[in-house]
């Protein structure tokens, strides 16, 4: 599904903050990318995800077997990967449930799906919503305007819910999340699992592996992952912190 | 869902300016020039009164003592008014009875336009009062309307038909004198559209009217004229697009509307002339008087715009507040591109009691394009309780075009209440990107944006008409993020 090879990245005109990150994420699996602050995770997910202001120096990204990084993002996004933000956007006066109808529809476009129309798209919307406890006034009001915090991630894994990405990548999606929010979010990224789907989480803490548990665990310091393990990884994390990896760059 | 459709049509538009062609019908053209003698020959070309006549020769008399404004923020190259040409008419102008009768080749232009009339008619239940270049040609569902007392027609034939009704509001809201294009629109104005609706009437349909240059260097002076007797209501659509030229083409419209007692009037526009190519050559000059008044209590007057075209635009649709409680409300989207300049805004006037005014302006400025609003809300003394809120918001695309807000507020009542709020935005690379990441294409994801931004006006158009504008939204800012 994802390749990554000897990635190195680093903010336009700026200094280079991935060196040389190797990934692997194969169909059905679910990654956990752990690190301290400034460690190169969020650089990842744009990187991977085409957000402008980043120069790729170095290396190569395959996704489904193609050259991801020659893709537009928005091409990127038709063609399954999806990036639940960190930072939601406000879109002010554009209703929620247009834009993810308009979103939806160009997704499936790609996907040599047929549009869907108003009512079939908002028997779609009620069955997902219901899922993670969002209420329909959401749908009505400007994208993320107005939203609380946990609103917002509500929404993007609403969004992706809806738009069946075949690689999803959740930046920091537990960030700023209540127990209760954090539990909903969760439940939903869970359901989204299978065997078709690739998940990578991106997070600093350990507390959302507890609800949604990862395949693999990866600690990405220094803009290089510097150890793989299995689940428990994140546990040994917890205990120990990030001081054991230090500055490995 | 209007947007939907309006973002499957957007890729056949993307392909320049579509209504850049040119029909190929003779006209009956003055020579170029203006003085008395052109007067005349409008007006003896049109078979006027005597009155009428007189009336015109005042206002050249008026005009020729007037100076063009230059106020406005605008850079307007000088303007050669003996160089163009005052009237011209499609040759074949023995009225026709029916759409059979009709040139075919002026049908073939109007189905280019998007605006067959009988299907146009028919589906969507609009009369439409077409005129191409000076004289009206076709008017539909008059039968419909005559059934209810309503008159809809060309000015000329108003001016035939329906003098007295004529004289009486003819120059009431908008005086001969009343500023430089004014003047010359009085003067010279070749035709345009009529309508009065009876007390008590309600006016079952839109009523639509779209205008048209089209002889080269024919300058198009039209001149509409909608009187909503007591309790009367009408909703006028005005929408335009020009042949692609060259040169600029100067455009001074005037249109008066009279709203009596518990009247409302509601008009729409879509302004879609030729804004000039990419370098700032050609492109439309537009100077428009437009001014309602609310003549009784409780009338009601709102102007909502859609300004995508003309090279330059000096226009102030304006409300007279006249009658106690009535109501005025300005909504407007202004956008420039390239080198477009656009000096719009409104007039509320309120000079009766408890008189409401609402403005929304939504100024959207991108390549070099420079956007102004200008507004002035005036309470006069007896105005009591007079309240008027407005919000002006600007919305610039990249870093070399402008914004700039002239509000101007009187306020000589002291019960009076006057809201201003304004704001200025970017659009930035974060939402553009958010919009990206869900699959929209750059172009798709701008006119998302932008449409969102211009929500608050949209809503106020008729639905036909708005998804008109939202294609033209996206149209005009074609090629504006890199």
């Amino acid at each position: 599904m994802l390749e990554i090879k000897n990635l190195h990245a680093r903010i336009s005109e700026g200094r280079e903050i991935l060196k040389g990150v190797d990934l692997t994420v194969k169909p059905g699996e679910v990654h956990a990318i752990m690190g301290p602050n400034g460690s190169g995770k969020s650089t990842l997910a744009g990187v991977l995800s085409g957000k402008p202001g980043y120069e790729v120096t170095e290396g190569q990204v395959l996704f489904q077997g193609r050259d991801l990084l020659a893709m537009a993002a928005d091409e990127r996004a038709r063609d399954g990967v999806f990036l639940a933000f960190q930072y939601p956007v406000e879109i002010p006066g554009v209703n929620n449930m247009y834009f993810l109808r308009a979103a939806l529809n160009a997704v499936r476009k790609q996907r040599g799906e047929s549009e869907m129309d108003a009512g079939q798209f908002l028997k779609a919307v009620r069955a997902k919503l219901k899922l993670l406890e969002i209420g329909e006034d959401l749908l009505q009001r400007g994208v993320n305007v107005g939203f609380s915090g946990g609103e917002k991630k509500r929404n993007e894994i609403f969004q992706m819910a809806m738009l069946e990405p075949k690689l999803a990548i959740l930046d920091e999606t537990d960030s700023g999340l209540d127990i209760d929010a954090l539990q909903m979010v969760s439940r939903g990224i869970n359901a989204l699992r299978g065997s078709e789907r690739a998940i990578v989480m991106i997070t600093h803490y350990q507390r959302l592996l507890n609800h949604v548990v990862p395949d693999r665990v990866h600690v990405l310091s220094g803009g290089r992952i510097v150890k793989s393990g299995g689940k428990e990884l994140a546990l040994e994390l917890e205990q120990t912190g990030y001081g054991a990896y230090g500055d490995a760059a | 869902m209007t947007d939907t459709a309006a973002a499957r049509n957007l890729a056949p538009l993307r392909e320049g300016y579509k209504y850049g062609f040119v029909s190929d019908i003779e006209s009956e053209s003055a020579p170029p020039g203006l003085n008395e003698n052109t007067i005349r020959f409008i007006s003896a070309k049109k078979q006027e009164p005597q009155w009428l006549l007189d009336w015109r020769l005042e206002s050249f008399r008026q005009w020729q003592k007037m100076d063009s404004p230059h106020w406005a923020k605008l850079r307007i190259a000088p303007i050669d008014y003996q160089a163009a040409t005052y009237y011209s008419a499609p040759k074949r102008q023995n009225a026709p009875k029916s759409l059979d009768e009709v040139d075919p080749e002026l049908l073939k232009t109007y189905e280019k336009l998007g605006s067959p009339l009988n299907e146009r008619a028919v589906l969507a239940g609009v009369a439409v009062d077409a005129v191409f270049d000076s004289v009206s040609v076709a008017t539909t569902f008059k039968k419909t309307l005559a059934e209810l007392g309503i008159i809809f027609c060309s000015f000329g034939e108003a001016v035939r038909e329906h003098p007295d009704l004529v004289r009486k509001y003819l120059g009431s809201v908008v005086p001969q004198g009343d500023n430089f294009f004014a003047a010359l629109n009085a003067a010279v104005f070749s035709d345009g559209s009529f309508a009065y609706v009876p007390a008590g009437v309600r006016c079952p349909m839109e009523l639509s009217t779209y205008f048209r240059i089209n002889a080269a260097k024919s300058g198009q002076f039209e001149r509409t004229l909608l009187v909503a007797d007591k309790g009367a209501y009408v909703s006028y659509l005005e929408g335009c697009t020009a042949p692609q030229r060259d040169e600029n083409q100067l455009h001074a419209a005037v249109v008066e509307l009279v709203a009596l007692e518990g009247a409302e009037i509601k008009y729409s526009t879509v302004q879609n002339w030729y804004p000039g190519d990419a370098e700032g050559k050609g492109g439309i000059y537009n100077f428009v008087t437009k001014r309602g008044a609310c003549r009784g209590a409780r009338a009601k007057i709102s102007w909502t715009q859609v300004e995508t075209g003309s090279a330059i635009t000096w226009k102030y649709p304006s409300c007279i507040l006249e009658g106690d409680d009535s109501v005025g409300e300005f909504y407007s989207v202004a956008i420039t591109n390239n080198f477009q300049q656009a000096d719009t805004g409104t007039k509320m006037i309120h000079l009766g009691r408890n008189t409401r005014s609402t403005i929304i302006s939504k100024g959207i400025s991108a390549g070099k394009g420079q956007n102004t609003y200008r507004g002035l809300v005036r309470i006069q003394p007896k105005a009591a309780n007079a309240r008027n809120y407005t919000q002006c918001d600007s919305l610039l695309i990249g870093d070399k075009c402008g914004a700039h807000t002239v509000p101007y507020i009187a306020a000589r009542n002291p019960t009076a209440r006057v809201e201003h709020e304004a704001t200025t935005s970017k659009i930035s690379d974060e939402q553009m990107f958010y919009c990206q990441q869900r699959g929209l294409s750059k172009e798709d994801a701008l006119s998302l944006i932008v449409n969102g931004f211009c929500k608050e006006v949209l809503k106020e158009l008729p639905m036909e008409f708005a998804v008109e504008a939202q294609k033209l939204l996206a149209v005009s800012l074609e090629g504006s993020v890199g």
